[in-house]
Order: C-alpha cells, then sequence, then structure tokens
C-alpha cells in the first residue's frame, strides 16, 4: 500500500505507529534548515548596523546584535560567536527557541520598512554551530577563588549561571532532578526545533570551560535540602523550574486518556524511536501557551488525525506568538478560542469526548455563558501552566507563585540566588532564564569576591 | 517619442550606447549580438601591430569588489589588447560593417610611437569600412610597460605625435582615449586637441589591485603566486570619470572638442549624467561584462522617457547642459544655507545618521525625545553637510531644507542673506575683492 500512514493510522484510542517510520523522522526534522553560507551572507548584509540598535535592546540578553552579524558578512563566523557567547553562552539553544518574531526581530528596523525583519535568529545559529563544530572555545577560568557555589537545576539558568561562575575561578557543583542536564531545552522543547541531541552538546560545550561538576538524580526536598547545601556551600543558586502542572477544573480530568503536555513533549523527546510514542486519534489540547502549540504540532506530526486547541480566550490573548499559531495552523491543527473545558466524557474508563463551554469576557471577567460544545477525543493533552513546587523553595519569600528575586537575583535568604522560571518576574522564556542565569552568577561573584576581603 | 540618435563627429549611431573597447567587442560573434541587443556602435577591441599576437595570461586575468549581496561595484583586468591575428579582426570588422551599415563601428588601435607603424595600419583598418578609429593611450597594464597605452597617455608630447601623424594618414575621424592616470587631464586632452583629433573618449582603467589574497600575501588577480596592477572600472570609477569628463568640458581652450564619455556607465542614469556633463555619447563596458548586452534595452527606455519626461526632443537637448553649473569651490554661493530634515514617517529608526553626526560629524542630530528613540536634526547644530542624507537607508527620508532669505541661521544665529556672495569677496579671505565675481 502507498501513502505515508502506517498500519495504525485510523485505529481509536492511544496507539504508536500511525505513520510509518520515515515520514516520522520527515515531520520532525529540523523546522528551519540551517543557513548556508551563501544565505548566511546575503542575509546578513541586510542589516544596518543600527545605532543602539532595537534588535540589541529587545534581547533579554542584550546581545550585540548588529556586531554580530556584522562579524557574519565580514567572514569572521568565530568572532560572531563569540560576540554571542559573551552575553549567552546558550547562544545555540537560543537560536532554536526564541520567539525571534516577538522579541529581535520584531523590532528590527527592517521589519519598519519592509515587514521583513534580518534573520537574527537563523543567522545566531549560523554562527554558533560554526563555533561548536569547530570546538571553538572562548572562555577560561579565571585562577581558582576557592568558593563553591552549588546550582540547583541544570537547565538554561543553572547552566548560564554556573559556566559565569566557572569564568570567574569559582568551584560550581550543578545538581539536577532528572537524568540528563538541559533542563526544559532538553524535556521541554519541540523536537523539530531542536535536532540531533543539540542540547546534550551545547552542554558539554559549556561544561568545557572547567570547574563545573554535575550530580543527576539529586532532587531538591528529596536527596538535597536548601540548608544542607547552604551548609556545605558559599552559596546557592536556584533555577529549578515549575514543576507543578495545573489542575484542570473540569469533571473527570482524572480520566486515563487526559495528560500533561509537558509530559508528552518530554517522552517525544527522549524517544528513540518516534513509532513507538502512542497518540490518540482524536487529541484536543487545553491551553494558550507555547506549550500548547508545542504538543499540538507534534501529536500532528505523529499521526493524530485531528488536533484541536481549545483556549479559554481569544487570539489576542494566547500566549504562542503568531508565527507559532501560524505553524500550528500550517500543520493542519485547528485552534479554537473562547472554550473552556467542563467535562471529560469516558467510555470504558477512557477518554472519548470533552464537553467544553463557551466562554465570554463579562464585565472583565472571563466567566461560561452556559453553550457547550462536546468534541470526540480519545487523548486530551493539558497545556494550562506550571507552577513552582513551593515546598522546594522552603523559607524562601515567595511572591506571585515564584521565588521573590530583585534586579540582581538575590533572593530574600542572602546566600541563596534564583533564576529562570522558579523565579519572579521573567517571561517563561530560555532566554530569559539565561540572563537570569548569568546576573545572577554576577551577583554572587561580587558578594563572595566581597566576602574574601 | 524623444530621439535618442546619435552624430559623434560624424559617425551615426541609432542611440548614444556604444560598447567601449574591451573583451565584449573582440570578435564578431560578440559585437553581432550586442547588435542583436539593440547597442548603438561598438569600439572594436584594441589591435595591435601585423605580426605574432599579443599574449594573455592564463590565469585570472579579472579581480573585483563588491556591495551588499555581492553587486559587482569595481572590475580590474589584465588583459592585454586583443590576441587575434590582426588580419582575422580586419575581416571580421569589415563583415560586421557590412551586416550592420547603420550601427558605429569605430577600431581602437595601440601600434608603438613609430610613424611608420600607424601609418601601415591606418589604412588596412580604413579598407574596412569601418567609421573611425580610437586610438588607446590609456591601457595602464602590460601594454604600458612596452611603451604604449598610457605610458603615450601620460605623455602629451606622445599624444599629439601620434594623432598628427593618424590625421595625415587617414579619412576617418580619430578619438583619442584618455587616461585618468594622470595629475591633470587636460593636458592630455590639449595634446589630443592639438594634435588634430576629432575627439577624446575618456576614462581608460585606472591603476589598481583589488585585494589581496590574505591565505598567501597576493594581490588580486593572483597568477602563480604573482599579481600586478590592473586597470579598474565599473560603478566605482564613475564619479572619477565624471569629475574628468566635467574637467574637459567646461575647459576653454578646449571648448566644443567632443567626449565619449566612458566609465562606470551601468544604466540610463548615468548615461544622461555624462551626456548632461558634455559627453556627446558613451561608452560602456562593465555593466555589459556583468550581465549581458541586454542592458541596453533598459538604457534606451530610460533615457527615452526620461527625455519625453522632461521635454528633451533629441541628445543635443541634453548634452553639456550641465557644464556651465560646474564651477570652482571658491564661487559657491556661501549665503546659501541648507539643514536636513527627516521625515519622520519614511524614518525606520536605524539611527545611523544619529552616530554618524554624532561620532564622526556636528552632533546635529539627537537621538531620544521623551525618553523615545526618536531622531531629530537640531538645526542649531546642523552645518548642512548632508552626511547623515548619504547614510540614511530610506531613499528621500532625510533631505536638505534651505533656510529662505531674511530667515536667521540658528546655528549662526546671522540672518540668511539673499545675495550671492562666495569666497573670493568673504572678510575671511585675505585675496578678497571688493566685488563678487560671477
Amino acid at each position: 500500500m502507498e501513502g505515508t500512514t502506517g498500519t495504525a493510522a485510523l485505529d481509536d484510542g492511544i496507539v504508536a505507529g500511525r505513520l510509518h517510520a520515515e515520514t516520522l523522522r520527515t515531520n520532525f526534522a529540523d523546522l528551519h534548515a540551517p543557513l548556508s553560507a551563501h544565505e548566511a551572507r546575503i542575509e546578513a548584509e541586510r542589516c544596518y548596523f543600527c545605532f543602539d540598535a532595537p534588535c540589541m535592546n529587545a534581547c533579554p540578553t542584550q546581545i550585540d546584535i548588529p556586531m554580530f552579524i556584522r562579524e557574519i558578512s565580514t567572514g569572521n563566523p568565530l568572532g560572531a560567536a563569540k560576540t554571542i557567547f559573551e552575553q549567552n553562552i546558550l547562544g545555540g539553544m537560543c537560536a532554536r527557541v526564541c520567539p525571534t518574531e516577538t522579541l529581535c526581530e520584531e523590532v528590527c528596523v527592517r521589519e519598519e520598512a519592509e515587514g521583513k525583519p534580518v534573520k537574527i535568529g537563523r543567522l545566531q545559529r549560523y554562527a554558533t554551530d560554526i563555533a561548536m563544530d569547530e570546538d571553538a572555545r572562548f572562555f577560561s577560568r579565571e585562577a581558582s577563588t576557592g568558593k563553591k557555589v552549588a546550582v540547583v537545576g541544570a537547565g538554561p539558568a543553572g547552566l548560564s549561571c554556573a559556566h559565569r561562575l566557572a569564568m570567574h575561578g569559582h568551584d560550581v557543583v550543578i545538581f539536577d532532578a532528572r537524568p540528563k542536564a538541559g533542563g526544559l531545552n532538553e524535556y521541554g522543547i519541540a523536537t523539530y526545533k531542536t535536532v540531533d541531541g543539540f542540547a546534550q552538546q551545547e552542554v558539554e560545550y559549556l561544561l568545557s570551560i572547567g570547574g563545573i561538576s554535575i550530580e543527576l538524580g539529586q532532587r531538591l526536598g528529596e536527596q538535597l535540602s536548601l540548608d544542607g547545601l547552604l551548609g556545605e556551600f558559599d552559596a546557592v543558586f536556584l533555577g529549578i523550574g515549575i514543576g507543578g502542572v495545573n489542575a484542570m477544573l473540569a469533571d473527570g480530568s482524572e480520566t486515563e486518556g487526559v495528560d500533561n503536555a509537558i509530559d508528552f513533549i518530554a517522552e517525544l523527546r527522549q524517544a528513540t524511536d518516534l513509532s513507538s510514542v502512542p497518540i490518540g486519534r482524536n487529541v484536543v489540547v487545553i491551553g494558550g501557551g507555547m506549550t500548547a502549540i508545542d504538543a499540538a504540532i507534534q501529536a500532528k506530526l505523529l499521526g493524530a488525525e485531528n488536533v484541536t486547541i481549545c483556549y479559554r480566550r481569544g487570539k489576542d490573548h494566547m500566549n504562542a506568538s503568531d508565527f507559532e499559531q501560524e505553524l500550528a495552523a500550517s500543520k493542519g491543527v485547528t485552534i479554537r478560542h473562547w472554550l473552556q473545558p467542563k467535562r471529560v466524557i469516558s467510555s470504558d474508563g477512557t477518554v472519548s469526548a470533552i464537553e467544553l463551554e463557551y466562554t465570554a469576557i463579562r464585565d472583565g471577567k472571563l466567566t461560561g455563558i452556559g453553550h457547550t460544545a462536546t468534541l470526540p477525543a480519545d487523548q486530551v493533552f493539558k497545556a494550562i501552566g506550571q507552577t513552582l513546587i513551593e515546598e522546594t523553595a522552603d523559607g524562601l519569600r515567595i511572591e506571585g507563585g515564584r521565588i521573590a528575586v530583585d534586579k540582581e537575583m538575590r533572593t530574600s535568604h542572602d546566600k541563596v540566588w534564583a533564576g529562570g522560571d522558579c523565579a519572579s518576574g521573567g517571561d517563561d522564556l530560555t532566554v530569559t532564564a539565561v540572563a537570569h542565569g548569568r546576573d545572577a552568577a554576577e551577583s554572587i561573584h561580587k558578594a563572595l569576591s566581597g566576602a574574601a576581603r | 517619442m524623444a530621439d535618442l540618435s546619435s552624430n559623434f563627429v560624424g559617425i551615426k549611431s541609432p542611440n548614444p550606447f556604444w560598447l567601449a573597447s574591451a573583451p565584449p567587442t573582440d570578435k564578431a560573434y560578440n559585437v553581432e549580438r550586442a547588435f542583436e541587443a539593440g547597442w548603438g556602435g561598438v569600439v572594436w577591441k584594441t589591435l595591435g601591430e601585423e605580426g605574432p599576437p599579443v599574449v594573455n595570461v592564463n590565469g585570472p586575468r579579472y579581480g573585483a569588489i563588491w556591495g551588499a549581496d555581492r553587486r559587482l561595484l569595481g572590475l580590474n583586468n589584465i588583459e592585454l589588447i586583443t590576441d587575434r591575428d590582426l588580419f582575422v579582426n580586419l575581416e571580421e570588422i569589415r563583415q560586421v560593417k557590412k551586416n550592420w551599415p547603420d550601427r558605429a563601428v569605430v577600431v581602437s588601435l595601440m601600434v608603438p610611437c613609430i610613424e611608420e607603424a600607424w601609418k601601415t595600419i591606418l589604412p588596412l583598418v580604413e579598407e574596412t569600412g569601418a567609421d573611425g578609429v580610437e586610438l588607446n593611450c590609456g591601457c595602464p597594464h602590460g601594454m604600458s610597460e612596452r611603451g604604449m597605452g598610457s605610458a603615450v597617455g601620460q605623455a602629451p608630447d606622445l599624444i599629439e605625435m601620434i594623432t598628427r601623424w593618424c590625421k595625415a594618414t587617414t579619412r576617418m575621424p580619430v578619438i583619442v582615449k584618455l587616461t585618468p592616470n594622470i595629475t591633470d587631464i587636460r593636458a592630455p586632452a590639449r595634446a589630443a586637441l592639438a594634435g588634430g583629433a576629432d575627439a577624446v573618449s575618456l576614462i581608460n582603467t585606472i591603476n589598481s589591485i583589488t585585494s589581496v589574497d590574505l591565505d598567501n600575501f597576493c594581490p588580486e588577480p593572483t597568477i602563480d603566486g604573482k599579481g600586478t596592477h590592473g586597470g579598474y572600472c565599473g560603478p566605482a570609477v564613475k564619479p572619477i570619470a565624471l569629475s574628468m569628463v566635467s574637467e574637459i568640458a567646461r575647459d576653454r581652450e578646449l571648448k566644443g572638442l567632443p567626449i565619449s564619455g566612458i566609465g562606470g556607465i551601468t544604466t540610463w542614469r548615468d548615461a544622461a549624467e555624462f551626456l548632461a556633463l558634455g559627453a556627446g555619447n558613451v561608452q560602456v563596458c562593465t555593466a555589459a561584462m556583468t550581465y549581458g548586452f541586454k542592458i541596453v534595452e533598459e538604457m534606451v527606455s530610460g533615457l527615452s522617457n526620461w527625455m519625453d519626461e522632461n521635454g528633451h526632443r533629441t541628445l543635443d537637448d541634453v548634452i553639456g547642459r550641465a557644464i556651465p553649473n560646474v564651477t570652482d569651490w571658491q564661487f559657491l554661493n556661501l549665503n546659501y544655507v541648507t539643514k536636513a530634515k527627516i521625515n519622520q514617517d519614511l524614518c525606520i529608526k536605524c539611527g545611523r545618521c544619529h552616530i554618524a553626526c554624532e561620532d564622526t560629524s556636528h552632533q546635529a542630530i539627537s537621538a531620544t525625545r521623551n525618553g523615545e528613540r526618536h531622531f531629530e536634526v537640531m538645526d542649531e547644530e546642523c552645518v548642512g553637510c548632508n552626511l547623515c542624507v548619504n547614510v540614511c537607508p530610506v531613499d528621500n527620508c532625510i533631505t536638505m531644507e534651505p533656510l529662505a532669505a531674511g530667515s536667521v541661521d540658528p546655528r549662526t544665529k546671522k540672518k540668511v542673506e539673499e545675495k550671492y556672495a562666495n569666497w573670493t569677496t568673504h572678510p575671511n579671505n585675505p585675496g578678497a575683492i571688493p566685488e563678487a565675481a560671477e
């Protein structure tokens, strides 16, 4: 039989093998192929080298974008990579996952001039790929200070913090609960955005500076305690993310077949054989952020016949960028707005449909308006946000459900810093986590240097 | 419809666009293609005297510089005059002229500075029915080492001498092609005129090394590890050529000497500018070598449309029209005061005007207003230099606006005088004369 569908293509329920392995390989290939040298030069020459460039100011890590693009255009990609890594040691991953359309590229003056910004993200990837492929290293450790810092969480915030601390000569131990380092870079990003084990390559590249050790399978609140770390280390940085998943306020939300989108995304990233990953035939994703989009697109790419994102507010309220929404649409995902889950309908103990209630904003408040719609579903993904597991931050001041930090990422405890999604004032972006980690490291360094004097 | 027909020193062509003597005009095959594409005329690639043909290098002959998107801006070459047999060339010239009687076929010549050499070759050319000859006193590479090309062009007495020989030998119009590798272009032009030249053509190429291969420290183009200067041409040389053409066109002694304008002409607009500065026609090479012969269509339609839109009926309505406006610095109106003005609707806020002015000029463009990114000219600081206009990536976003007579220049706090006044009468000029020489 010709075609792209596998033997289980039209089976109901949550089953593996809806598509042929070859189709899956194509579906989950690199979303944007790397720029060739020719493409990179042509694109780099579009940059106007703006004064006090808006792109640079829009970047949470303040990468000197006009400079690195100029370096690319003059045939100096290693110089470009150094310019990027100086501000953002995870510039390779950020080049892949940053929502550039709402950051640097949104404010590119070319966007103003002609609606076509310079492809900053892809140029950043071009330069960082070359540096990493050549194993060009730009940073080295200062002489050891003898100070020890614990970094909890090997995600973007923790890695960035550890690297900057190592540069300053401190000894760093990174603890992470999972079997691999990388945090959401390894477990939380759509497969097609970071292919070929890039997250692990990046961790290795970053660790090559030396002075950083990683201890995996160490979870705060289980194997580790904040008090214990404070007794052993001169400072602690928490980059623990937000591991709790919000509960879905709908009847039957514990039914089999109702899953967390982040778990599905992680499973896909860790799968060695995508044709072994089961997926429903009719999939409904509840949520309106990047996680909802990532889960919905990948459900479709795995072979789900119908994938619908239901979001309780309007299009403009969605956290997912226009680009992400359009990408989902182009993959055949349906996005429906003003619908909130009301009841999971099951049959034989597993999901068979979901009843949703139409919503509206009345008197400034979102409310159900009584009318309902029922969508057939053999799998429902919850992507309605995550929360800080507060007991992991025991004793620290909490603000808005996150660990309260000041501008230098200091928590309410004078030896504890925090950054990334677990810290207050962020925007749940990889690039912001990197900035937090870096800035926290500078603050820790300042504090530890002061103590030494 | 504007009439683009050209009559340059009696040589008629349907339009003023000739291909310059260069690789595109080395043989009948190319020239036939050029005429099919619509070129008005050609100057056949330079012929040398009878004998063993010239030998060219078999490695790279061209070097280049590029702008954004690898657009070719400047090209240099170290190719010599034709390396084909003299009589093959002559026969092809005869046949092409026969096939294309309405097109101009001029033959470029370069033989040693011996009267006999010129007296031998000119009749051979005349027999082909060619419309004229162009004496190559310009090529700066290779042949110049043998006492020809720019070696002649740099010695006005030699120019006069060979021009005189040629005029005494042939009935054909004689055009003398000048090298720009000289201090004052008027000297060789005067020599050509003194020798009886019917016209001059300029510029030939400029001494140049386009780049250095940094892997092995060789100048480009590199031939087996060595390089030499070549002749530079293409869009990059246009400003130099325009200036030299204008110098000849406005020189009292040279008044009326026809000029064939050459140097980086790429579009109809470039051609119109050469005509306006006194060129009677134009010759093109690099643009054709970059894009092929088809570009002449755009040149013809563009020039024609521009002439129609501006009421210019014939080329004579355009030729030399800008010359009265070319003057010396000392005669520029010092009472003409302009200020840059940024059109905020067109501004894309790149800030290049600001940083150029702030770092390298007069600190006259602010970068913020009420804390917002906003670029505005401060009239009290602006000297009207125009740098911001030139670095702005948006066409017409920044313009130079003259201050009205009677208003006060916020920079100098002085009233803008209506009266024209220049350096010759300026009080700061120790040699000032009482009245402005207009």
